[in-house]
């Protein structure tokens, strides 16, 4: 495998160089001083520039190829995004500038917030959240502050779903909350019996995704909003999954009363490895007045008494905002609609095609991602989803999201996104129904999958119980 | 001196005397698959019957681990800091906590009559 | 409009016929009652070159600074090509987070290398795999050094406001209780500190170099901190702790902070870079993703995404924090940046930083600039102003230039770095003189 940057280290190799020092040395007295350099390595430009691009080698991108994960929507990163967010009127601008001296940067955030309402059907956007994660948290302050303030303090709890992501619960936890979980019904929906018994004067908020992790419209929402606000509670909506419904339906006119979006599923802007990403979070006008600082509307910075303060420094991910900006000029009302049903119609098609030598954890027509179960081939065959997606490695093809929703046993969540080929897609299926007859005739040979990638399985007990997180120098 | 088991698959052992003795059953170090890390309570603290008094880590999953007795911690087991697999090799020699207190009986099971039991259920 | 998508007509009538419905009933799912029944009132899609148009005209409403003089948690440094050029690589950028280990070995090693680089700086045992930015660090550590009968947090106020913003606003809803302890002559006092510590504080969180630019006396402060039972957390710049003594060096318990120095441009507040680094007992309670090393099946080093049991996808509520992303592409770009630089170009970096800034401050002393706080600083400083600060932005701004930043109606916190030369801080203090009088 690869050398570790600090393997490739030469003592005295320089780098970059800078310009001779202009002015007098300053000694810092020793109480302050390093007392020895940091052992970091020491390389020439060229040795950078081949120890990243070996890096880059073992790296898989959307740009490399189909990438059909569930709930991430890796749909393709336009190369105009980079263009626009590399521009130096955008990098060059320190955040304290006085407003009048970056207008640019103002009007770009009102109008990209401005354009999520229009999307969403809500009424404010705050742009600081850098991740739906944070966004998460942001939303879910806001709902304990819109509560506090009507000494509505009785209300400690938050109703998730079991079929919900993990930062739900997490996010509504860090918010001081206990979680109420509430199990899906046969369809894949929220059991709305089981809801109502525990519905109270207790309860903050309904956490939602619509569609939800399974893919599935829930068609009893506006039954749920109801119940929920006549409860006196607030509804949140996980905006992971609004790639099947832009221009179709909006969660404001589903009864959602805060939403979090994430501009690197929805939005185009790329994944980078894990972040940045952009946690946009939308809300009603009864929620607006505890926007946190840093918030933009109509070109200024909203000053709102009852704020719940910030989440993070200065006003968000701006360059990856740029680029969300980007893309929605590009696409435009009718481009955002025919993203949507593109990626309704690809997912829909790939389950046509696999479900009969598959399993459909919920049969029926899927929205822009559908959940397979292998436990039945798990059963038949000791191969499980795991070993299907080291399986798909050797093709190299990027495997579905695997267990996940927790609801479903041996979970395959596939999500194409409208930015495939109905020739990509068929590939694809072709090589999971050739792994599916692999499981059958040679399951040995799956279990011990993959083969021709730079690794294989790794021991990711040994990594947990003595870990090492950094090089030995 | 005896064992007794939840059927959350812990057990204690009950002597005359001595300080209760807890850890984990056979069953539950199988189902848990490779244990990488335990987190146990502090000496001091207050367990209660039927209440988690901590969780075990596998490498994708966290287990609650529900005290059968209740009382005040005395003792923890350092050796699972580094070694945590010893629950994995070793289930009823390896104990997690010593606790002072009390314990209901009733809610526990016989050795003989936990082993028998049908577990997948 | 632009089109992403690849399906032609024919190929959509193909799909549509093999799923058995057609092109209408795609969204019967939704109930007609909730379907918007109109185009979303947005402009229609443009081209290319129509939006790049837009973009730029509207990236050129925006001033851009020659000369800057202002830091205060974003910094304007030289970004050498090499790193934008490979933190640009496609297969970097469109990757998605490496939970597949055997296909992403580039991008966890990366990490890993990200992860040991803030470790040799601020002498610490572990660092994940980065955060948001500082504040959501420094909010974040708050978490990790709770305990049963410690809730109390003391910060000084000479911590960055928006970090201590943040850190307000995350523990609105936890147990924790904030003190903010007021500094004198910019640093903070012993004694102010002892009369705080008790039984109950949990930690006492300093930022070396503080948000004046000053240099807390870490080691006293550390040494108190410790005899009460309480952690320390250092908020540091990593690119000052190629010079000063690292934050574990000090005492510390905790090291975090911002890393936008490392590569990353000042643009208007994000993305950025926020680390967290602790020692081998506090390890596990790390938020956030954090990637280890190991062995494959064949014994070969190996790369992956370790303690996955504190996280949220696996502990739901009782995860300490609902972290997911980490800034991947902004580490990435920062190891670049420290492997470019290397130890003795950080330490340069650094050190023009800190050589421009003294003589900026004396000569500004000379023309009544008198610099706020008498202790030793890094490359900022706190100066009075003899005329209104912000009317000092404004006459430097006619020029071209970003003063520091006014932090009260006559004070200013003044940033150097090695992208002003000495030539030039002369013609700023050319221009000070005009209405210095």
């Amino acid at each position: 495998m690869s050398k570790l940057i600090f393997e490739r280290s030469v003592k005295n190799r320089r780098g970059i160089t800078l310009p001779e020092f202009d002015c007098p040395e300053v000694i810092l007295d020793h109480e302050y001083a390093r007392s020895s350099s940091p052992r970091l390595a020491q390389v020439a430009e060229v040795d950078v520039v081949r120890h990243y691009m070996e890096l880059s080698r073992y790296a898989f991108g959307v740009d490399n190829g189909f990438y059909p994960l569930g709930s991430c929507t890796m749909k393709y990163n336009p190369k105009l995004n980079e263009t626009t967010a590399a521009l130096e009127g955008f990098n060059s601008i320190h955040p304290t500038q006085d407003p009048t001296t970056v207008k640019g940067a103002m009007s770009l955030l009102s109008n990209l917030s401005t354009s999520l309402c229009e999307i969403t059907g809500m009424d404010g956007f705050t742009l600081q959240p850098s991740a739906g994660a944070h966004g998460e948290f942001t939303g879910l302050l806001l709902i304990h502050a819109y509560h506090s303030d009507r000494k509505d303090l009785k209300r400690t709890k938050v109703i998730v779903p079991d079929s919900a992501h993990g930062t739900n619960p997490a996010s509504a936890n860090m918010a001081g909350y206990t979680i109420i979980n509430v199990p899906s019904n046969a369809l894949g929906g929220v059991d709305v019996e089981a809801l109502k018994g525990v519905l109270s004067d207790e309860v903050a908020a309904l956490m939602l995704t619509n569609p939800n992790t399974l893919g599935l419209f829930d068609p009893n929402i506006e039954e749920i909003a109801a119940l929920v606000h006549k409860a006196g509670g607030l509804l949140y909506y996980d905006g992971a999954n609004l790639n099947a419904i832009m221009g179709e339906v909006r969660p404001g006119d589903m009864g959602f009363d805060v939403v979090h979006l994430n501009l690197h599923k929805t939005f185009s802007t790329p994944h980078g490895g894990g972040g940045p990403g952009s946690g946009p979070v939308g809300v009603k006008k009864h929620l607006m007045p505890y926007l946190p600082k840093g918030t933009i509307i109509d070109e200024h910075f909203v000053e709102n008494e009852k704020t719940i303060g910030r989440v993070r420094s200065y006003y968000g991910n701006f360059l990856v905002n740029v680029r969300a900006y980007t893309y929605i000029l590009s696409l435009g009302s009718n481009g955002l609609k025919e993203a949507s049903e593109m990626a309704v119609l690809n997912a829909n098609y790939m389950m046509s095609q696999l479900k009969e030598a598959f399993t459909v954890a919920y049969p029926g027509p899927c929205m822009h991602e559908f959940v397979l179960s292998l436990q039945d081939l798990k059963d038949k065959t000791g191969i499980s989803a795991k070993d299907i997606c080291k399986g798909l490695l050797d093709y190299k093809v990027h495997p579905p999201t695997m267990y996940f929703p927790l609801i479903v046993h041996e979970a395959l969540m596939i999500e194409p996104t409208e930015t495939e080929s109905k020739e990509t897609m068929d590939e694809f299926i072709k090589i999971l129904l050739e792994l599916k007859d692999k499981a059958y005739s040679d399951p040995d040979y799956l279990k011990n999958a993959p083969y021709t990638t730079p690794i294989k399985r790794v021991d990711d007990v040994l990594a947990a119980r003595h870990p090492i997180l950094k090089a030995e120098m | 001196m005896k064992r007794l088991y939840a059927n959350t698959h812990e057990w204690v052992i009950v002597e005359e005397g001595k300080d209760f003795v807890v850890g984990i059953s056979d069953y539950a170090q199988i189902a848990l698959g490779d244990i990488v890390f335990v987190n146990v309570p502090s000496l001091g603290d207050k367990v209660t019957q039927g209440e988690s008094f901590g969780d075990v880590e596998s490498v994708k999953a966290v287990s609650d681990l529900i005290s059968p007795v209740s009382g005040k911690v005395v003792a923890v087991n350092d050796a699972l800091l580094n070694a945590p697999e010893l629950l994995n090799s070793d289930p009823l020699n390896t104990w997690i906590m010593k606790v002072s207190g009390s314990v209901n009986e009733a809610e526990l099971l016989d050795e003989a009559t936990y082993l028998a039991l049908d577990k997948d259920h | 409009m632009a089109s992403y998508l690849l399906n032609t007509k024919a190929q959509e009538a193909e799909m549509l016929k093999a799923i058995g419905i057609e092109k209408k009933d795609l969204f019967n799912s939704i109930p007609t009652k909730l379907k918007l029944k109109r185009p979303l009132d947005l402009p229609k899609g443009l081209s290319e070159m129509e939006v790049l148009a837009k973009l730029t005209s509207l990236a050129n409403q925006n001033k851009v600074y020659s000369i800057i003089l202002r830091g205060a948690g974003s910094e304007h440094h030289f970004i050498p090509s090499v790193v934008k050029q490979l933190s640009s690589r496609e297969e970097f950028v469109s990757a998605y987070t490496p939970y597949q280990a055997e296909f992403s070995q580039g991008i966890l090693q990366s990490i890993f290398e990200y992860q040991t680089d803030i470790c040799e700086l601020t002498g610490m045992d572990g660092s994940n795999a980065s955060v948001y930015d500082g504040a959501s660090a420094a909010a974040e550590s708050i978490q990790m050094v709770l305990e049963r009968n410690r809730k109390e947090i003391l910060i000084a106020d000479s911590v960055s406001p928006e970090v201590i913003e943040t850190i307000m606003t995350y523990t609105t809803c936890s147990d924790a209780t904030i003190k903010v302890l007021k500094t004198k002559g910019g640093i903070l006092q012993e004694d102010v500190l002892k009369k705080n510590l008790n039984e109950n504080t949990a930690a006492l969180m300093i930022a070396n170099p503080n948000y004046f630019g000053c240099l807390e006396k870490v080691d006293e402060l550390s040494r108190l901190t410790h005899e009460a039972g309480a952690k320390l957390i250092v908020y540091s710049n990593p690119l000052t702790l190629a010079v000063l003594k690292s934050p574990r060096a000090c005492g510390a318990d905790i090291a975090v902070g911002e890393a936008q120095a490392f590569g990353l441009s000042m643009a208007f507040g994000g993305p950025y870079l926020g680390y967290m680094a602790t020692t081998n007992e506090l390890i596990r309670r790390l938020p956030g993703r954090i990637v280890g090393q190991t062995v494959d099946t064949e014994g070969k080093r190996s790369f992956v995404l370790t303690l996955q049991a504190r996280e949220q996808h696996i502990r739901r509520e009782k995860a300490t924090s609902s972290l997911c992303s980490n800034q991947a592409l902004c580490a990435l770009t920062a190891s670049v940046y420290v492997a470019a630089m290397g130890p003795v170009g950080l330490k340069e970096v650094a050190e023009h930083g800190l050589r421009r800034a003294h003589y900026f401050q004396k000569e500004l002393e000379k023309i009544g600039f008198k610099l706020k706080n008498d202790t030793p600083f890094f490359n900022e400083f706190v100066t009075t102003s003899p005329l209104a600060a912000k009317a000092v932005e404004r006459h430097l701004a006619q020029y071209n230039i970003l003063s520091g930043l006014d932090i009260a109606s006559h004070e200013i916190l003044w940033c150097v770095t090695e992208t002003t030369t000495k030539s030039q801080l002369d013609e700023v203090l050319g221009y000070l003189k005009e209405v210095a009088r």
